[in-house]
This record gives structure tokens, sequence and C-alpha cells, in this order.
């Protein structure tokens, strides 16, 4: 019999309090519990993280690359939503 | 209780037969981590897969950071000047004092993991009353390693799991690990006279205490695992005072090979 | 179709050269995955076979912190490449299926790997030597244009600078000691330099596949050119620990400001490529006992997590 491979997961590290998880790539794992653990032991051996995500790599949904024009492009002229759009007088503090 | 000293100058204050005592109970300790650690390490480059490679390795070296920190506080009680190495590398095998389940060789991933679920089950309940010692380099010691025996717990808890409830080639391989090494765990807590001495002064943990947690445990993780309690076995000991089955002594050939091959030379 | 197939490679070379990053899922030439998966696997096969020469003297390491030091870097190895690895099946090949390439024998690993390690001395050579020949080579990978190679990369090097590190300072440590341990460094030197220049691969007149890769910017650097930056690094190392290197045709040029260095013996390096090392047999076969003997253990942790998640099914129900 061949057993086909343990599952393909995905993982996120918070690497401090008040910072997002962040990828930092995947491991096999059989089951979310070792996965965890696996992230702990292959991620975090350096005081990486002090928290951990895991998802299994089938349950991402990406965007599709030849969208990127259609999804992205878009945003490129709505400059005004930025702040540096804006003149404000150097005597105006605060703002 | 004995007022333990705050530092190594105040080691003195301890009488001389209780400071040997804590020199042959903390070396016993360090031993112990030694041997285990080194058994571990063997499995690095040829786990069952990457990930547990890893695992095994980490486990590994908290066992030998442990280690470390065991000998250099059993020179200071010896104060005979010797180093951690020479503790660690200069004695014959009937010095050691480490218990026989842990020299036990790893054989196959089975056994590995129920040589580690026994030990751990033993050296993480205990090190959570060690912690109280009144010996303060203890506790501090016993302070860091009970967050590594607490993850090793885990992890072997799982695989225990995992293979006493997984396919039934696994199964079967539990089973003959347990037939093998189930008689090695009975010494982990049975006092020997030098723990008997110390328990007396409240300076370590009195291992009667410590059987209802490790049974209550054991007791989960077997349910979990669908694994009957093995009853009625010979319990084997003599370990912790230097009398060990014949796996010791290839360890310590390849321990000791560079110090002893050069003696006296500083790597 | 033919033109849209043709703009599509266009588009690619002009990312690659405006030194845009490459992702999983953007459309790339078959050649180029091909060409990665194979450069990447192999890069990952060899942290894994190379685990085992340095395994080899965890056992027997001469002092409680060495040993330490030397299970945690054998250790790295392994994550290391578990990582490239990962990055690999970013390419939609298996890991499983990598393995199987690596034990069939078709795919390749360094062939450094392939040489025993006869003496504590071995340790240090090769975290000195080695170690810095991968790191050569490894730097420039960083800025690969595959992301998730690149980006592996970066984690590797980040470890990986500790690793020649504390071989170097075993080395200073044998130099600085006794005679016995001065000539046991000089042993090792004598028999690792040679195999070190070899590892950055065949001259670059007999590298066919290098014009292409560098211009996919998978390699960034040539096989001489990484060669000699090497030995000009070596050398003075060598002379701070007073070793000799074990070359007479070792000389500084002051016009190209390096070293002229005598020839790689590449008889040697080609029968060790096709398997005639003294090792080649012992490091496959030491790597598919560990993966067949592993076989149940994968086995048994995946029948209980099916159990387990129908348990939790029946029990929502």
């Amino acid at each position: 019999m061949t057993q086909s491979e343990w599952p393909l997961w995905e993982v996120f590290i918070r690497s401090k309090q008040g910072l997002d998880h962040k990828h930092v790539g995947s491991l096999h794992a059989a089951d979310a519990t070792m996965a965890i653990q696996n992230a702990r032991d292959v991620y975090t051996r350096r005081q990486e993280g002090i928290s951990i995500w895991v998802v299994e790599s089938t349950h991402v949904h990406a965007s599709n690359p030849d969208d990127a024009e259609a999804f992205f492009d878009p945003a490129n002229d709505k400059v005004y939503r930025h702040p540096t759009f804006y003149d404000v007088p150097d005597s105006i503090k605060h703002m | 209780m004995q007022v333990a000293p705050s530092d190594t100058s105040a080691l003195n204050a301890y009488p001389p037969e209780l400071r040997q005592l804590l020199f042959q109970y903390v070396l016993q300790l360090a031993d112990t981590s030694l041997i285990l650690g080194h058994r571990l390490s063997e499995w690095c480059g040829h786990g069952p897969v990457l990930e547990q490679d890893l695992a095994m390795a980490n486990i590994g070296l908290d066992l030998l950071g442990e280690t470390r920190s065991l000998y250099q506080y059993a020179a200071e009680l010896e104060g005979q000047g010797r180093t951690e190495d020479d503790l660690a590398f200069l004695r014959i095998a009937t010095q050691y004092r480490n218990p026989l389940l842990v020299e036990q060789p790893n054989g196959d991933f089975a056994d590995t993991i129920t040589r580690q679920f026994l030990f751990d089950n033993f050296h993480y309940h205990c090190l959570v009353q060690l912690r109280a010692s009144a010996d303060e380099r203890l506790a501090a010691i016993a302070e860091k390693a009970v967050k590594e025996a607490a993850y090793h717990l885990k992890w072997s808890s799982e695989w225990i799991i995992r293979l006493g409830d997984g396919t039934e080639e696994s199964r079967q391989r539990l089973d003959k690990a347990l037939a093998s090494l189930w008689r090695y765990s009975g010494e982990l807590t049975t006092p020997t006279a030098t723990e008997k001495a110390l328990q007396a002064t409240g300076l370590i943990p009195d291992y009667a205490a410590l059987l209802p947690k490790m049974e209550a445990h054991l007791a989960h993780v077997f349910e979990e695992a669908t694994l009957p309690v093995p009853q009625g076995v010979f319990m084997m000991t003599g370990g912790k005072e230097g009398r060990h089955t014949e796996h010791l002594g290839y360890i310590l050939a390849e321990l000791q090979y560079m110090q002893r091959t050069y003696p006296g030379l500083t790597w | 179709m033919e033109t849209v197939e043709i703009n599509l490679e266009e588009q690619f070379q002009a990312r690659i050269d405006a030194d845009i990053s490459i992702e999983p899922k953007d459309w790339m030439p078959d050649a180029y995955r091909k060409t990665l998966v194979r450069q990447i696997s192999q890069h990952a096969h060899s942290e894994l076979v190379g685990m085992l020469p340095e395994g080899n003297w965890i056992t027997r390491a001469p002092s409680l912190k060495r040993k330490s030091i030397l299970l945690s870097k054998v250790q790295d190895e392994a994550g290391h490449g578990l990582y490239l690895y990962s990055a690999a099946e970013t390419l939609g090949t298996s890991r499983d299926q990598m393995l199987a390439d690596l034990h069939s024998g078709k795919a390749k690993y360094s062939s450094i790997f392939n040489y025993p390690t006869l003496s504590w001395a071995d340790m240090g050579t090769v975290g000195w030597l080695v170690d810095g020949a991968a790191i050569l080579n490894q730097v420039p990978l960083c800025r690969t244009s595959y992301g998730p190679y690149a980006r592996a990369m970066v984690r590797v090097c980040k470890e990986e600078s500790f690793h020649q590190r504390q071989g170097f300072e075993i080395m200073q440590t044998l130099c600085e000691g006794a005679p016995v341990q001065k000539e046991m460094a000089q042993e090792a030197l004598n028999r690792w330099w040679w195999p070190t220049l070899m590892m950055f691969g065949p001259a670059d007149a007999d590298s066919p596949n290098t014009a292409q890769s560098m211009n996919w910017r998978i390699k960034r650097f040539t096989n001489d050119e990484l060669r000699q930056k090497f030995v000009d690094m070596m050398v003075p190392q060598a002379e701070f620990l007073g070793l000799t290197v074990p070359d007479p045709e070792l000389q500084w040029n002051e016009t190209k400001k390096g070293y002229d260095f005598g020839g790689v013996n590449w008889e040697e390096f080609w029968n060790v490529v096709k398997g005639n090392g003294m090792c080649n047999k012992d490091r496959l076969g030491a790597r598919v006992k560990a993966h067949e003997e592993g076989a149940w253990v994968r086995e048994a942790a995946s029948a209980h997590a099916k159990k387990r998640a129908r348990k939790m099914a029946t029990q929502a129900a």
C-alpha cells in the first residue's frame, strides 16, 4: 500500500505581541495538532514567535494573477485617498 | 525543612553529609538527561519524517541544556575543581547514576516514543515539585526545565496515542515496545538511599506524592490510545546506584572517545 | 496561439530583467519551472544528506558545549531542507516525489557529502570550508527570481551564519591547542580543500546551463567566479590559523588582485558524481533506510488523524 503523504499546511507566526501573524512557510503534518507542534519545532527555534496559526494548504483560496490588472490597477489613480495628496499650510499643527 | 544557601560560597552552609547527598542526586539528574539526550541525538538525520527529526533534536537539545546546568551545579557541590565535562566524560560506567530506562537503545520509533513517554511523565511531574525545593539552584534549574518537559510530555503523549490507535502495525510495535520497556519505569519512582535521605529533608519531592498525578496522566493517554495499562510486571532497578544494563558501556565508548583518546586537551 | 505564447515568454523575461519576483501562480515557461524544481530539490537533498557526515560525530563530540552546538547545527540542516522542499512544492511537485527521485538516484545532491568525516577536525573543516562555500553559493540566491525560493534562502542564510563561525572556532581551538590538535586540523584541511573547490561545479566552459540560469536569475554568478571568490576569501583565513593550503601552485596575482591556484581534479569530481565516492552508497542507503523504516509511522499518524476526524464528525452530528 502506498500511503499518500501527510497534507501540507501553511504556517503563520506572530513574532511579538501587537504584530500580525505573518506567513513564514509550510510543512507536512497528519493533523492540526501535529501541524502546530511541527511549526513550533521548525519555525520558532530562534525565538521567532509567540503565537502560531496553521491552515491546511488546500483551504487557501488565492486571487488569480490573470486578474491582477482588473483587481489592483484601478486603485492606482485614487491618489486623493492618501494624506500626502493634500497641501496643508506649515503653520497648521496636529493634522 | 533545611534552609538552603543562595549562592555558591554559601554551599558550605550545608553539612558535609547533606552536601554529598545533594551532589549524588544532582549528578543522577545530570547523568539521566545526558544519556537520554545522547540517545535522542542518535536519531538526528534518521527520523521517520523531516519534521519529527527536528522535534527529536529539539528535545535532545533541551535535555543537553539541562544536563549542563546540572553538572555545573554538581561540580560546585563537590568542590573538587572538576568541570561539567570532567563529570560527563571522565567517569566509569558504574559511577553513572542514570536510571536504566534512559540508556535503552532507540530501537524503532515505537521504542523511542515509549521510552520518552515513560520518562517525560516522571520528569515533568517531578520538576513541577522540584521548583519548590528549598535548594534555590535546584529550584531554578527545575523552573526552566519544567517548561521544556511540559512540551516533551505533550509530544510523546500524542505519539503514544497515534501509534496505539493508528494502524495494526503501529499497535503491534507499540505493544512490543511496552513489553520490553515498561519494566524499567518503576525505577524512576523507587527512591534510592540517597533519594530517601534527601526526601526526608524536603529538598527533593516525595515520589509517592507524584504517583497519583503520573498514573492519572498515563491512564488518560493509554485510554485515548486504547492501550491496557500493563499490570504485575517485575520492575528492574539498579541504574541509579550504578548497576547498569550492557547498553551503557557502548554509549560511553562513543561519548568518551575523544576525551579518553586525547586526555587533558581543550576542544 | 503562437503569438500569445511568445508574448507570455517576453513578458516573463521582462519581469525577470526588471527584478520583479515570480510567484507560484504566475505564468512561467515549463523549462524555468523544471530547472527550478531540479535546482531547489537538489539543494534540499543536499541539506538532508548533509546531515549525515556531521551527524556522524554528534555522539562523539568532545565536550557538552560542542555536542549541543553540533546537534543544533545538524538540526538546522533538517530545517533548511524542509524550507527548500516547501519552496519546491509551490511549483507543483510533492515532497514524496522529490524524495523518490533522490532515493532512486535520479536526483542529485552535493557531492561533497560523499566524502567521509574521519576526525573531530572534520567538524571544524566542514563548518569553516564547506559551509563557507555554501554561503557563497547561497547569499546571491536570496535575490533569485523565484519568490518562495528567495524567501527560503533568506531564512537559510540567516541561520547559516553561525554554522561557519562555529566551524572556524573549532579550527582555531585546534590550531591554538596541542601539536596533535594542530596536526588533526591540517590533515582535515588537506582532505577537504580540493573537494570543497569542486562544490562550485564544473568549469564555466563545461557548464552549458549556466547562461540560461543566469538569464533567468536563478543563478547570479558563474561557477568559476564563485570559486575564485572562495579561494581569495579562504587563503587569508587559513594563514591566520597557521594552516597550509594543500596547493603548491597557489600564488597571489597582483594584476588580477586574486590568487592563482592549481587545477581541480575533474576526473575525481565526475567519479564521485557518478556514484563512486567513498560514501555515496552509505549516504543514500541511510536516507532510504530512514524513509522506509518511517513508513509505518507516517501511515499510523495518517490513520489516526482519519479516525479522530471521523470521531469529531460523529460528535458534531
